[in-house]
């Protein structure tokens, strides 16, 4: 389809000012008798945004969802959606819909019931009631089992007949609690792009809580790195991979190598940061101001690094060490090489040779290199 | 399979005979065609005829059915009530001593609790009769209704409940339209159990009953100390067979909805 914009367009509404968030959390604290769960945490949430908390488990996360639908609320702070404070409105007055972690079939009723139940006790016109749960069957794929009780169809059909039943009533708002948690891995991939073709197709915000970072990279706009009641990043899938701001967040979020050291100016947003004695300081850049002699964590992900049996050349960056081990996954291998200073970095080959002709072994001496951006320095 | 044993078969029908014997000696004798309950003289029901002509005795059985329907009835109400507050309340503040409180009158004496009620009864002006002792019943099932309620909502998952209320249910709609539903069977045998338990019951009866209202065991009781008759032993025979009715089909339908729901899961699994 030709587009009439000759400009891409780009869906970011978090950094278009004139944009009204759709959710908006101010200074939102909730404390369960002694336990602070959430700890004064401001966050909006866009319209059409599909938008992952993410974190492990007893973060946070759930609360945030649970508050949301209305099950809980907020010790201090206001919740607002769509500019309206929500916290005295009850549950079952939200245009926010929820689909379970358990699912929460009603068992005793059949597929069709299920996905009429909300709207059965909305003021929609009993024939239209019909045509939407048709609708709602269509979109999920799951008309032959509309008789069926929830027993009597497996695990990845269920999901989807809950996620029918919370999109019946057309939310403004949809939650979803670890949703693909009970599928299988095969299973679980296909639903999330089932999830994102659903998201698009009914332009419904949602939001989604998970502990399985790659789900979160998979299907969100927007992902919030959450620890302790508190946000610790909250960035585009892309952003929190190639930049996160913290320790915290490289290490959540994927494999990475982190080696601690002194930061120097090197001129621009370059660094230069002395790790190890005898070994060549490391480059790389920050897009913050660093004084110098500042304790720093130099985090490089493992697919960034390169692998050569010489020196190479020209590049900002070389260790050499040994292989000390090696983990083939098929189309990848992790190299775990040893350096001087006793420390494993790890370097990701994509496999494109097969295995016979591969170059390094165990007890190999190698070099590692990688360019001066391929870093961050980070100083949380 | 086990190989058969006779040590097996024999203990098998010791305990069976221990505990089956009398019942069944009542059930012969109840047939009897002579007066004297000790000897046998023949196959007759004539003592049924004679039951269901006396008046004193169907009036007791009235009065027995009617509080047993009614009282059973409150229980289950009250019971299930009490059950929802203590499981899904949350913590309030001393929920652990009411739900002890509520469980108590289960060990407690019934003659402690008939003297108990009785006093209550007198206290308050009560006049003794049908209602006292459908008040005395419901007091002392609803606690076994509540176990058998509870021990359902326990293993009822809450999400059920929330998933109502986030689809636009009042809590009393997702009380209704979700959590009954499901928990009907739990309710039923709540139900059934209180009914059985105020059928026999003895000695609250006789605490709190009045000369108008005799239920059938105080009936039973007072005939029996004038001598046995054979018309005690069809009465006897008739409840017993309700009772075992009542038992079965409870455990029929129990058993019936278990099957059924493993079947449906094999089938969905195949399918």
């Amino acid at each position: 389809m030709a587009q009439p914009s000759k400009t891409p367009v780009v869906f970011a509404p978090w950094e278009d000012e004139t944009q009204k968030p759709i959710i908006q959390f101010k200074n939102v604290t909730k404390r369960f008798g002694n336990f602070t769960a959430i700890d004064n945490l401001s966050l909006d949430i866009f319209e059409r945004e599909f938008f992952a908390l993410l974190g492990p488990s007893g973060c946070g996360k759930t609360t945030i969802m649970r508050m949301l639908a209305g099950f809980e609320t907020a010790t201090e702070g206001t919740i607002l959606l769509g500019g309206k404070d929500i916290s005295p409105v009850p549950p079952n007055k939200r245009p926010v819909n929820m689909m379970f972690q358990s699912y929460a079939l009603f068992p005793h009723l059949s597929v069709w019931d299920n996905i009429a139940f909300g709207l059965r006790r909305s003021s929609m016109p009993k024939d239209e009631i019909g045509a939407r749960v048709d609708e709602m069957l269509r979109l999920t794929r799951m008309e032959k089992f509309a008789k069926r009780k929830p027993h009597q169809i497996s695990g990845g059909q269920r999901q989807r007949v809950a996620l029918a039943r919370s999109l019946a009533k057309a939310p403004k708002l949809l939650l979803l609690d670890e949703p693909l948690g009970a599928l299988d891995k095969k299973l679980r991939h296909d639903t999330q792009f089932e999830l994102m073709d659903i998201q698009e197709k009914t332009g419904t915000t949602f939001v989604i809580v998970t502990h399985d970072q790659e789900e979160a990279m998979t299907v969100a706009s927007r992902v919030a790195v959450m620890d302790h009641g508190k946000l610790i990043q909250v960035a585009t899938p892309a952003a929190i991979y190639e930049t996160p701001n913290s320790v915290y967040v490289a290490d959540f979020i994927g494999e990475v190598n982190l080696i601690e050291g002194n930061a120097k100016k090197a001129g621009g947003d370059k660094y230069e940061v002395s790790w190890a004695e005898g070994q060549a300081a490391l480059r790389g850049s920050c897009p913050r101001e660093i004084a110098d002699g500042t304790r720093v964590t130099y985090a490089i992900r493992p697919e960034k690094v390169a692998i050569s049996a010489d020196k190479p050349k020209d590049a900002a960056n070389a260790i050499q060490g040994t292989v000390h081990d090696i983990a083939y996954l098929g189309n990848i291998s992790t190299y775990h090489v040893m350096l001087p200073t006793g420390q494993v970095i790890k370097a990701q080959e994509s496999n494109t040779r097969r295995l016979a002709n591969r170059h390094f072994t165990w007890e190999d001496k190698v070099w590692l290199s990688f360019t001066d951006t391929a870093g961050v320095i980070l100083t949380e | 399979m086990r190989r058969f044993s006779w040590f097996n078969a024999t203990s098998l029908t010791l305990g069976f005979t221990f505990l089956y014997l009398p019942m069944l000696i009542l059930i012969v004798y109840s047939f009897n065609g002579g007066r004297n309950v000790a000897i046998w003289a023949g196959f007759s029901t004539k003592w049924y005829g004679e039951l269901f002509r006396d008046k004193a005795f169907l009036d007791a059985a009235w009065v027995t059915l009617r509080v047993g329907l009614m009282s059973s009835t409150l229980a289950t109400i009250l019971g299930t009530m009490a059950a929802y507050v203590i499981v899904r309340g949350g913590r309030f503040k001393g929920r652990t001593v009411m739900s002890g409180m509520l469980y108590a009158p289960i060990v407690m004496p019934e003659v402690i609790t008939g003297l108990s009620l009785l006093l209550l009864f007198i206290a308050i002006g009560l006049d003794r009769g049908l209602v006292t002792i459908v008040l005395a019943h419901t007091t002392f099932t609803m606690c076994f209704v509540s176990v058998v309620v509870s021990s359902r909502l326990v293993t009822f998952d809450q999400s059920l409940e929330e998933a109502a209320l986030d689809l636009g249910c009042t809590p009393w709609d997702a009380f209704k339209s979700v959590t009954l539903p499901i928990i009907a069977p739990a309710v039923i045998s709540g139900w059934l159990l209180a009914f059985t338990l105020s059928l026999d019951d003895l000695v609250l009866a006789s605490f709190v009953s009045g000369p108008s209202s005799t239920t059938l065991p105080i009936k039973i009781f007072s005939a029996v100390r004038l001598g046995v008759s054979p018309k005690i032993n069809a009465l006897s025979t008739i409840m017993i067979a309700i009772v075992a009715f009542g038992v079965i089909t409870a455990s029929l339908i129990n058993k019936r909805s278990v099957t059924k729901r493993l079947r449906d899961e094999q089938e969905a699994a195949a399918s």
